[in-house]
C-alpha cells in the first residue's frame, strides 16, 4: 500500500475529499458574507445564526410539515431569504449612513436573539434529520467509503458557488451590482433602484446561509449553538480571503476546509485553531488578505 | 465649572465608599470589576475608534494567571493581581501587533479570531483546570497586612483598584497621547501627514486596555475566588461590547454605568429563565437602532441642550 | 453582612438526641426549610437539568409537605447562566439574605465547585446532581457536600468493565481535548485492560467540532470492536451522528460506547443513529413499576420522561427533607449526619449511601439503546444490560482524595 507521511494514501484522499465538504460550507458562507459585505459595508454576525435557522427549518419542513427534503432544498432559501429581506428593511437600512461597526453589533444582537429564541422553543441537544432516501448509502470509491450524501453536499455546494459567481461577474444584474459597490451615488443616478438591489443582495446573501443549512441538517446535529460554532471560523476564512473577489472567497473557503481536514489527521488537536493561526500568519505576510486590495 | 466636576467626582466616591452598607458587597464589586473592564475596553472603542471583538481573552488570561499565582505559587494578592495585568498586557502587545495591521469591520473580526485561540489555549492549558476552573483562590493579605477575607476589607480594596484604573483612563484621555488617539480615530490619514507613527500609538492604547482589562480580570478572581472559562469565551467579549454602547462609548463613566445596569440586570434575570441570551440581544439591537449615545451620553446630551 | 442562626446548633444537638421527635418538635430556624435550585435553563445543559429539576425539587417538596403538614417546604431557583460568578453569588445572597438551607442541582463542573466552596463557609449543603466531575467527592469535598446522581468515575467504570466482559475488548477513544476527556480516557483506559481487553489507539479532537467524519474514519480504520467517546455533550452527539452516516453501527463489526450519555441525547438523536450504543445511566424510567410509577407524574408535569439527573433531583431533595424531619431541625451538621446514617431507599435507588466524602454510592445500569424495531413506544429507548454494584462502580472509599476520609 502506496503511504504518504505513513498514511494510506487511500485514507489520505478520503480525509481530503472530507475537508473539501467542509470547505464548502465556508466557501458559501464567506461569499454570502462578502457579497452581503460589497453592497452593504456591514459584516453580517447574524449569518450563523440564520445558517442554524436554515437547518431548523429543513428539520421542520421534512419532519412536520411533510415534505421532502427537495421541497425542503427549494422552499427554505426563498422563506429565510425573504426574513431577511424583512431585517433589512426593519433594522439594517437605517445603518448605512452610520460607522460599519454598528451594522457588526446590530447583527450580533440579532444573532443572540435568534440563537436564544431557538433555545427556548427547542432545548439545547437539538433535533436530528435524517438525508434524503436517494441520497442514503454510500459508494465505495476504491480508496474510501463515501456517503452519497457527502457527494451531494460537494457537488451541490460547488454549483451554487460558480452560479452566484456567474451571475455577479457575467450578467447585467451582476454588473449593476459591481457597480453599486463602487459607486452606489453614481449607479443611482443612472436610474438604476439602489436601494432596492440592497435589500435583495441582503436577501440572496442570506438565502445561500440557508441553503448552507438546508445541505448542514443531515451532517450536523440540527443545534442553536451550530451557528456560533461555524461563524467566527468563517470570519477569519474571511480575513484571509480579503472579501475582494468572489472568486476568492470560493477558493478560500474550499482551499481552508482542505487545510483543516489534513490538520485533523496530522495534528488533530490543532483543528479547530488551524485556521485562526493561518489567519495571523496571513496578516503578518499580506495584511490585506490573499485576495483583498490594499486600499 | 472645574469645581463643580470636583465636587461631582468627590460625591461619586463618598457614593463608592458608603454603598456596601446599603447594597450587597460582592454585586457590587462585580459591578465595579466589570465597570473597570467596560472602561478599559472603551478607551480603544471611544477614544481610538477601534472595535475590539476579543477582549475576554485579557480578562480571562489574566484572571488565570492571577489565581494560579497565587494558589499554586504562593504570591501575595498584590503580586497576583500584577503578574495577571502584565501578562493581559503582553498578550495586548502580541495580539494588537497582528489586530492593527487591519481596521475597521477587519479589526474586529481579527481580534476575535485571536481570541479565540486564547480560549483554546486556557481550555487545554493544565493550570486553567479546563471547565473545572481554577477554584478556591486564597484572599490572602494585601501587602501582608489587610486581611482580604473581610468583605468589607475586600470591598475598599476592588474600590482602590477601580478609582486608580479609571483615574489612568482618564488621565491618558486627557494627555497629548489622548488628543493624537482622538486625531486618529476622526481621521487617520490627516493624522498620518501631521507626521504621526499612527500604527505605534494604536498599539500603545491597545496594550494599555488590554492591562487594565487584565486588572480587572485579576481583581474578579480574587473577589470571586475562581476563574473559569466563561471569561475567555467570545460571550464576554460581546458583553463589554454591549456594556459600553449601553452606557455610552467615548465618555468616561458610562461604561461604568452601563456595566452597573448589565450586571444588575444579569443577577434580576436569573429568575426568568432562558430568557437571559433573548433579551441582551434585544438590548443591543434597540441601542444601536435609537440609542447610540448611551445612558450617559444621552443625559450629557440632554444637560448640553438645557444649558 | 449579618449571621443567622447563632444557637441552633446547641437546640439541635439537644434535639437530635431525642429519639424520633414528633412533628410538633421540628424545630426550625426561620419556620421554613428553603431549597434554593441553581440551574442552567437557557444554555447547554438545560435538557438534563434546568425546568425539570426545577419541577422535581418541587415536586419534591409537595409530596413531603402532603405528608408532613407541619413542615413548611419552600423553593427558589435561579439560572446560573452556566457562570461560575453568577452561580456563586446568588449562592451567597440566597444564603445571607433569604435564609436558604439546602442548594440543589449545580449542574456543569465549574458552578457545582464554586458553590460547594460557598456552601461549606456558610455551613449550608450542597447536594451536587448535575455536574459530572468526581472532584466533588475527591479533592474538593466539603462536609456540607454531596455528589448524588453520578461522576465521571462512574460512568467510565460502569461502561468500560460491562463492556469488556460482553465481548468489546478492543477499544479506540475518540476524546475531547481537554482535561476532562483525558481523564476520562485514562479511566476508562486503566478499567479496560484490568479487565483482560485491550485499547488499540486514541484520536484527540478540538471541544466544539461539528464534523466529526475525519476523526472516525481514523476509527474505523483501527478495526477495534468499541469505538469509545470521551466526550460530551454536543461533541458527542455529532460523532454518533457522523458514525451513522458512515455506516458504522450497521456493519456490525463495531460499536459506540457513550462514556457520559444522558437519555436526552438519545431523544434528541432518534434511534436510528443510536441503536446498538452502550451507556451507563443511573436511572431509567422503565426499569420497574417504582420508576414507571415516578416518571409517570413527573411526565404529567413536564410532557417528557426524566433524565437521570432530574430523577436524582427529587431523590435527593427527598432525602434531605426526611433527615431534616428525623433530625427535628434544618442545622446543616445535624441534617449532614442523619443523611449520612440513611440509607437511601426509593424508587431511584436501592441502598444507597452517602459516604464520608460525600459520594452517594448506589448502583448503576449498563444500558444498551433499542433498535427502531424494537422500540414499542415514545421515550422506550433502553434494554438493561447489566446491573453494575455502586462498590464497583465508584471509586472506592480508600482511594477518595479527599481529606476528610480518614486514613
Amino acid at each position: 500500500m502506496t503511504e504518504i507521511f505513513g498514511i494510506p494514501i487511500q485514507a489520505f484522499a478520503g480525509q481530503l475529499l472530507i475537508g473539501l465538504q467542509n470547505g464548502c460550507f465556508y466557501a458559501i458562507l464567506s461569499l454570502g458574507l462578502a457579497i452581503i459585505f460589497g453592497m452593504l459595508n456591514i459584516i453580517n454576525f447574524a449569518h450563523g445564526a440564520l445558517f442554524m435557522t436554515g437547518a431548523f427549518a429543513a428539520w421542520y419542513c421534512t419532519t412536520s410539515l411533510g415534505l421532502s427534503y427537495w421541497a425542503a432544498l427549494a422552499v427554505v432559501p426563498v422563506v429565510v431569504g425573504l426574513f431577511g429581506i424583512l431585517i433589512e428593511r426593519l433594522l439594517l437600512q437605517w445603518l448605512y449612513k452610520l460607522d460599519h461597526l454598528y451594522g457588526l453589533l446590530l447583527t450580533f444582537g440579532l444573532a443572540l436573539v435568534i440563537e436564544g429564541l431557538f433555545q427556548h422553543k427547542f432545548g439545547s441537544s437539538g433535533q436530528s434529520m435524517s438525508s434524503p432516501e436517494a441520497l442514503q448509502g454510500a459508494v465505495n470509491l476504491g480508496f474510501m467509503f463515501l456517503p452519497i450524501y457527502r457527494g451531494w453536499v460537494v457537488g451541490a455546494s460547488i454549483v451554487l458557488c460558480i452560479i452566484t459567481w456567474f451571475m455577479i461577474e457575467r450578467t447585467r444584474l451582476g454588473s449593476y451590482l459591481r457597480a453599486g459597490t463602487e459607486n452606489p451615488r453614481l449607479v443611482q443616478s443612472f436610474g438604476i433602484n439602489v436601494p432596492l438591489m440592497i435589500t435583495l443582495t441582503y436577501g440572496y446573501g442570506i438565502a445561500l446561509a440557508a441553503f448552507a443549512g438546508v445541505l448542514a441538517a443531515p451532517i450536523i446535529q440540527v443545534s442553536p449553538h451550530m451557528g456560533a460554532n461555524i461563524i467566527i471560523v468563517v470570519f477569519a476564512v474571511v480575513v484571509i480571503g480579503g472579501m475582494g473577489s468572489i472568486m476568492g472567497s470560493i477558493l478560500t473557503g474550499l482551499g481552508l476546509g482542505l487545510v483543516e481536514g489534513l490538520t485533523k489527521v496530522f495534528y488533530p488537536e490543532a483543528s479547530s485553531t488551524i485556521v485562526f493561526v493561518v489567519m495571523a500568519i496571513v496578516l503578518l505576510i499580506r495584511p490585506a488578505g490573499l485576495f483583498g486590495k490594499e486600499k | 465649572m472645574k469645581n463643580l466636576q470636583t465636587v461631582g467626582y468627590a460625591a461619586l466616591l463618598l457614593l463608592g465608599l458608603v454603598a456596601p452598607f446599603a447594597v450587597y458587597p460582592v454585586l457590587l464589586m462585580k459591578c465595579l470589576c466589570f465597570g473597570l473592564f467596560a472602561c478599559a475596553f472603551n478607551l480603544l472603542l471611544g477614544y481610538a475608534g477601534l472595535l475590539s471583538f476579543g477582549h475576554a481573552a485579557f480578562l480571562g488570561m489574566a484572571g488565570y494567571i492571577c489565581g494560579y499565582t497565587v494558589q499554586s505559587l504562593g504570591f501575595p494578592p498584590e503580586l497576583g493581581i500584577l503578574a495577571g495585568t502584565a501578562t493581559a498586557g503582553l498578550l495586548g502587545l502580541a495580539i494588537g501587533f497582528l489586530a492593527i495591521r487591519r481596521s475597521g469591520i477587519y479589526f474586529a473580526m481579527i481580534t476575535l479570531a485571536l481570541a479565540q485561540i486564547v480560549y483554546f489555549f486556557c481550555l487545554k492549558a493544565q493550570f486553567t483546570g479546563a471547565e473545572d476552573g481554577l477554584q478556591g483562590v486564597p484572599r490572602g493579605h494585601l501587602f501582608g497586612v489587610f486581611d482580604l477575607s473581610q468583605p468589607l476589607t475586600m470591598y475598599y480594596t476592588v474600590l482602590a483598584i477601580f478609582v486608580g484604573g479609571v483615574w489612568i483612563i482618564h488621565r491618558t484621555v486627557h494627555s497629548p497621547f489622548g488628543q493624537i488617539l482622538k486625531s486618529i480615530r476622526d481621521n487617520e490619514p490627516r493624522a498620518i501627514s501631521l507626521g504621526y507613527d499612527v500604527d505605534r500609538f494604536k498599539l500603545l492604547a491597545f496594550v494599555l486596555s488590554a492591562a487594565l482589562a487584565g486588572l480587572a480580570g485579576a481583581t474578579k478572581t480574587m473577589v470571586f475566588q475562581l476563574a473559569s472559562l466563561t471569561d475567555v469565551h467570545w460571550h464576554q467579549s460581546g458583553e463589554v461590547v454591549l456594556m459600553t454602547l449601553l452606557g455610552g462609548m467615548g465618555t468616561i463613566f458610562g461604561p461604568v454605568v452601563g456595566a452597573i445596569v448589565l450586571v444588575l440586570l444579569q443577577d434580576w434575570l436569573t429568575g426568568f429563565g432562558s430568557w437571559v441570551v433573548v433579551l441582551t440581544g434585544l438590548i443591543f439591537i434597540i441601542c444601536v437602532l435609537a440609542f447610540r449615545r448611551g445612558i450617559l451620553g444621552e443625559l450629557l446630551a440632554l444637560k448640553a441642550r438645557m444649558l | 453582612m449579618k449571621q443567622f442562626r447563632p444557637a441552633v446548633l446547641a437546640a439541635a444537638l439537644a434535639g437530635a438526641l431525642v429519639a424520633a421527635p414528633a412533628l410538633a418538635d421540628v424545630k426550625l430556624s426561620d419556620g421554613v426549610v428553603r431549597i434554593g435550585v441553581l440551574t442552567d435553563l437557557s444554555g447547554l445543559y438545560a435538557d438534563i437539568s434546568g425546568a425539570g429539576v426545577v419541577e422535581a425539587v418541587k415536586m419534591a417538596a409537595d409530596d413531603f409537605m402532603k405528608e408532613n403538614p407541619g413542615i413548611k417546604v419552600e423553593v427558589i431557583s435561579a439560572d446560573h447562566q452556566n457562570k461560575a460568578d453568577i452561580a456563586s453569588t446568588k449562592a451567597r445572597e440566597w444564603i445571607d439574605t433569604q435564609k436558604v438551607d439546602m442548594l440543589q442541582d449545580l449542574v456543569t463542573s465549574s458552578v457545582a465547585l464554586a458553590v460547594v466552596k460557598v456552601a461549606a463557609e456558610k455551613k449550608r449543603i450542597a447536594i451536587v446532581n448535575g455536574a459530572a466531575t468526581s472532584r466533588v467527592s475527591n479533592e474538593d469535598c466539603t462536609p456540607y457536600s454531596v455528589h448524588y446522581t453520578y461522576d465521571t468515575i462512574a460512568m467510565a467504570n460502569g461502561t468500560g468493565k460491562y463492556v469488556v466482559k460482553n465481548g468489546g475488548d478492543s477499544w479506540y477513544f475518540l476524546t475531547a481535548d481537554y482535561a476532562f476527556g483525558h481523564s476520562l480516557e485514562k479511566d476508562v483506559s486503566a478499567v479496560v485492560t484490568a479487565n483482560g481487553g485491550k485499547v488499540v489507539g486514541s484520536v484527540r479532537h478540538p471541544l466544539n467540532t461539528s464534523d466529526f467524519s475525519s476523526f472516525l474514519l481514523q476509527a474505523q480504520s483501527s478495526g477495534a470492536k468499541i469505538i469509545g467517546l470521551a466526550n460530551a455533550g454536543g461533541d458527542t452527539i455529532n460523532t454518533i451522528k457522523a458514525a451513522s452516516e458512515f455506516g458504522l453501527l450497521k456493519s456490525g463489526k463495531q460499536k459506540l460506547a457513550g462514556l457520559l450519555m444522558f437519555i436526552t441525547d438519545v431523544h434528541a438523536l432518534g434511534l436510528n443513529a443510536t441503536q446498538g450504543l452502550y451507556i451507563t445511566s443511573a436511572f431509567y424510567w422503565d426499569l420497574n413499576d417504582e420508576t414507571r410509577k415516578w416518571s409517570a407524574r413527573y411526565f404529567e408535569r413536564m410532557k417528557r420522561e426524566p433524565s437521570m439527573v432530574q430523577a436524582g433531583n427529587y431523590s435527593s431533595t427527598m432525602h434531605y427533607l426526611k433527615a431534616v424531619k428525623a433530625a427535628g431541625t434544618d442545622d446543616s451538621d445535624t441534617v449532614m449526619k442523619k443523611m449520612r446514617e440513611t440509607p437511601v431507599n426509593d424508587f431511584f435507588a436501592r441502598n444507597g449511601v452517602i459516604r464520608a466524602d460525600g459520594r452517594m454510592v448506589h448502583d448503576m445500569y449498563l444500558v444498551q439503546v433499542k433498535s427502531p424495531a424494537e422500540s414499542k413506544k415514545p421515550w422506550d429507548y433502553y434494554n438493561v444490560v447489566a446491573t453494575i454494584p455502586g462498590k464497583d462502580a465508584y471509586l472506592p472509599l480508600e482511594k477518595s482524595a479527599c481529606p476528610l476520609v480518614k486514613k
